[in-house]
């Protein structure tokens, strides 16, 4: 009982992350709370099933992880997107170069110091999240599947149905974006 | 000789893939001599860490059966 009272607990304690999370994935607010609230449940239903092999959050962003899969398969097959060939930003990318392909001085990457030491600030946080919401829908999609997620390359073409190839330019266009836009907030000590 | 825009394209591939020996050398080559890449390439791998955590922390591969 005790033991049922604490994971009760844990589990609110770890909603606004799931939402979060979710919402990075599926880009709306609501079907980010339908889904969270569904994982919530199945993880009460399941309580028994939990197998200590992981932690208890773990487990309960694994079931995350299918009920976002599945809302966004529905999300796909209710035409909801956009074709993911359509996202041109080839523009914010090449602000970044000059047209030799040298950084523009103005975005030269600079150090963002101890990777730990930012993970450890509220604000480097804020900014992580405010980055990724700005990003294309397409393009963070893609992202938080493959770094969110830790789904392979192999596996977002199966589930998106796009080449391989379009997946890696799509990544490396979403970090050269993620990364100039957090290197602005995060180096300017203010909240975004 | 690689310019930037193309060394942060193999920065970014390697967070998805082994590069080939030769994507290795290139950018190894590149790397030793723009620091403005060298920092780009640890940020690039900040990102793949942050994501991770921004997550449940760490161990993304475990299965279980949630569904």
């Amino acid at each position: 009982m005790n033991e049922n009272e604490d994971r009760l607990q844990r589990l609110t304690a770890v909603r606004p992350r799931l939402i979060s999370f979710a919402l990075m994935h599926l880009r709306d607010r609501s079907q980010a709370e339908d889904v969270v609230q569904e994982a919530m449940m199945s993880a009460i239903e399941k309580n028994e099933s939990f197998a200590r092999r992981s932690g208890y959050e773990t487990w309960v962003f694994g079931i995350l992880k299918y009920k976002i899969l599945d809302a966004m398969r529905m999300q796909k097959r209710h035409g909801r997107w956009q074709p993911l060939e359509d996202e041109d930003d080839d523009d914010a990318i090449d602000r970044q170069f000059q047209q030799n392909g040298r950084w523009q001085q103005s975005t030269r990457p600079s150090s963002w110091g101890e990777p730990e030491a930012a993970f450890e600030t509220e604000h480097f946080w804020q900014v992580f999240d405010a980055c990724m919401i700005a990003l294309p829908e397409n393009a963070a999609r893609v992202f938080s599947l493959r770094e969110l997620m830790g789904l392979s390359t192999d596996d977002i073409c199966k589930e998106l149905d796009i080449k391989e190839n379009n997946c890696w330019v799509i990544l490396h266009r979403a970090r050269l974006r993620l990364r100039a836009c957090i290197e602005k907030g995060w180096l300017k000590e203010e909240t975004i | 000789m690689m310019m930037c825009k193309e060394a942060t394209r193999l920065m970014s591939l390697k967070q998805d893939r082994p590069l080939t020996f030769q994507e290795r050398v290139s950018l190894r080559l590149h790397l030793s001599m723009c620091g403005a890449c060298r920092e780009c390439d640890r940020q690039f791998t900040l990102l793949h860490e942050a994501g991770r955590r921004f997550g449940p922390e760490h161990d993304s591969e475990q299965d279980d059966d949630g569904h």
